[in-house]
């Protein structure tokens, strides 16, 4: 089976963002950046299919800035075979992304992709649907368990996931090919190994663009502003479980 | 303008979150219609009838809308959108899950968690865990738009009388099925809709020990939550994370235990009213968002303020 994995390189999440002065974004210049954490689960999960001698082929893609091509080396690192750059200078909206992975996805005959259910930045949590949308392939989104089946009598592969809904856990069966977007659950991602990360600079990143896939990814959002959130009032420590009780009934009246 | 809300509903009656894109919605200025999608949904689209502000209930009864799947919805929903100038659901897991993949059969950038709105065309939603908050403008014709719950009041259920009206199903795409589900039962109020919630983190050491949480939170009606790193060791199930990445809560409220204030969960409940922590660890980051803080063994200051609390 061949799997495409989608990776964003995002400010690291242990980063604390700071909102640009003229209100346009945040700081990116001189800032740590790093794998979107849930990307790092859809990489780790595909490269235990490889291990498992589920998945043949772990194909890493990304779209964006050619700096990205860093955080492909790092899930190369972690064991997927190869890369992809979609490289692009303008800001890629999900919408955007997602054709661009469609593309990608077509061009390369993958049976499966799976990705992060949502960017540590944008906090979209777009992408996976609309990929699955314009392939017209089921999806799998906030999973925390996986398993690939050959479909029984019925021949047609499939993959039944776990769900982390709103409510507690769902099962769904989907016929493959699928997409699937990955929850905090799923896996614990490796580090990557120094040896692996000198094999990772030998391996290949295929460089394209969004002409050379024919895709439009012309913005549909203007940013007019963005702000920091309004602070909170300072608070006051209270000495004992009686003081803060009293507060809380008699300061606050929550109680 | 017109606007249609999915509304999100287990077929017999409809989930809270749709009462607050309903509240969403009245702000858009323009003719609101729901959108009841289910199997034998009788009971959610007479609910949906009732509520002030809406002109028509259109209802599209079939089972292959009866586990909400995302496969058979999202043309149903995009079909539907064509009559519309924005389309609206809540961003829960069902309007996270459903709402970007008709957005993409009708090739538009959905714009994801509004907390508020500014214009027919424009809406404020947080980004990074919501450390910044982005004022966008969306220039696609329809607008695709899932609602932060919390940031909207809840609309109230009576007064309306809307007219019903049936659609057709688009079918059953045939490429998902729905195996089975694991509700979590619980008498207590709903996380994201209580009044008072009170959360436990890694410190309370063991899934046993939340009993003493929720034996204040039934003394409170209060709803129990945790932080990830709680979840992620096992104590308590998944539907308990409050977080960037589990539930966002805005109670009256918010009580944290034992919990260090990873951005992660900060940006699950820092809108609440009134947040209390209590934590040994005085440098915790919590309390740089607590209105009352109180540096305790949370072993000895949880069952005293149980007791307190009488």
């Amino acid at each position: 089976m061949k799997v495409l994995v989608p990776v964003k390189r995002v400010i690291d999440a242990n980063v604390k963002v700071r909102v640009k002065a003229d209100q346009t974004g945040v700081e990116t210049t001189n800032v740590k950046m790093a794998m979107n954490p849930f990307c790092e689960i859809a990489v780790e999960e595909a490269v235990r299919m490889k291990e498992a001698g589920t998945a043949e082929d772990v194909i890493v893609v990304s779209a964006g800035a050619a700096q990205a091509q860093e955080t492909i080396r790092t899930g190369l690192a972690m064991g997927a075979d190869r890369g992809v750059l979609i490289q692009s200078d303008v800001a890629l909206e999900p919408l955007g992304i997602a054709k661009l992975l469609k593309a990608v996805a077509e061009k390369e005959g993958v049976d499966l992709v799976i990705m992060g259910k949502q960017a540590i930045d944008g906090d979209n949590n777009q992408t996976g649907q609309m990929l699955a949308a314009l392939l017209g392939w089921p999806q799998g989104t906030f999973i925390s368990k996986m398993e690939i089946h050959d479909g029984g009598a019925a021949g047609a592969g499939g993959v039944k996931v776990t769900r982390e809904v709103d409510g507690g856990l769902e099962v769904v069966d989907l016929k493959l090919p699928a997409v699937l977007t990955v929850d905090l659950r799923l896996n614990e991602p490796r580090y990557a190994s120094l040896p692996n990360i000198m094999k990772a600079k030998k391996k290949p990143i295929e460089m394209l663009s969004p002409e050379d896939l024919g895709v439009d990814v012309t913005p549909r959002l203007e940013t007019l502003q963005v702000v920091e959130p309004p602070p909170r009032k300072a608070g006051v420590m209270v000495d004992s479980v009686a003081m803060l009780v009293d507060k809380l009934r008699n300061e606050a009246k929550v109680i | 303008m017109s606007i249609l809300i999915i509304a999100e509903h287990d077929n017999a009656s409809l989930r809270p979150a749709t009462l607050n894109t309903l509240t969403a919605a009245g702000e858009l200025d323009g003719e609101v219609h729901i959108l009841i999608a289910g199997a034998d949904c009788a009971g959610a689209a007479d609910a949906a009838a009732k509520l002030p502000g809406v002109a028509k209930v259109r209802v599209a009864d079939a089972p292959e809308y009866g586990h909400e799947l995302a496969e058979n919805l999202a043309p149903l929903i995009a079909k539907l959108a064509a009559d519309y100038t924005h389309v609206l659901a809540p961003a829960t897991t069902f309007g996270k899950n459903v709402l970007p993949r008709a957005a993409a059969l009708l090739d538009v950038q959905q714009v994801s968690d509004i907390s508020a709105i500014k214009g027919a065309d424009t809406f404020v939603r947080p980004i990074y865990a919501g450390n910044a908050m982005a004022t966008v403008k969306s220039l696609d014709t329809i607008k695709l738009i899932t609602v932060r719950a919390t940031a909207f009041e809840a609309a109230a259920e009576d007064g309306g009388s809307a007219v019903t009206e049936t659609v057709e199903s688009t079918g059953d795409t045939g490429l998902a099925s729905f195996v089975g589900q694991e509700l979590t039962k619980s008498e207590r109020p709903e996380l994201t809709t209580a009044g008072i919630v009170i959360s436990g983190g890694r410190g309370m050491q063991s899934g046993e020990n939340f009993a003493m949480l929720e034996r204040i939170a039934d003394k409170l009606g209060a709803a129990v939550g945790a932080s990830r790193a709680a979840v992620d060791a096992g104590f308590v199930p998944n539907d308990y994370q409050v977080g960037q990445t589990g539930k966002v809560v805005a109670p009256d409220l918010y009580i944290a235990i034992g919990i260090s204030g990873a951005i992660q969960h900060l940006a699950g409940m820092k809108d609440s009213k009134v947040i209390v922590a209590i934590n040994k660890d005085a440098e915790a980051p919590i309390f740089q968002v607590a209105d009352y803080g109180l540096v305790a063994d949370l072993f000895q200051a949880v069952p005293e303020l149980e007791e307190a609390l009488g």
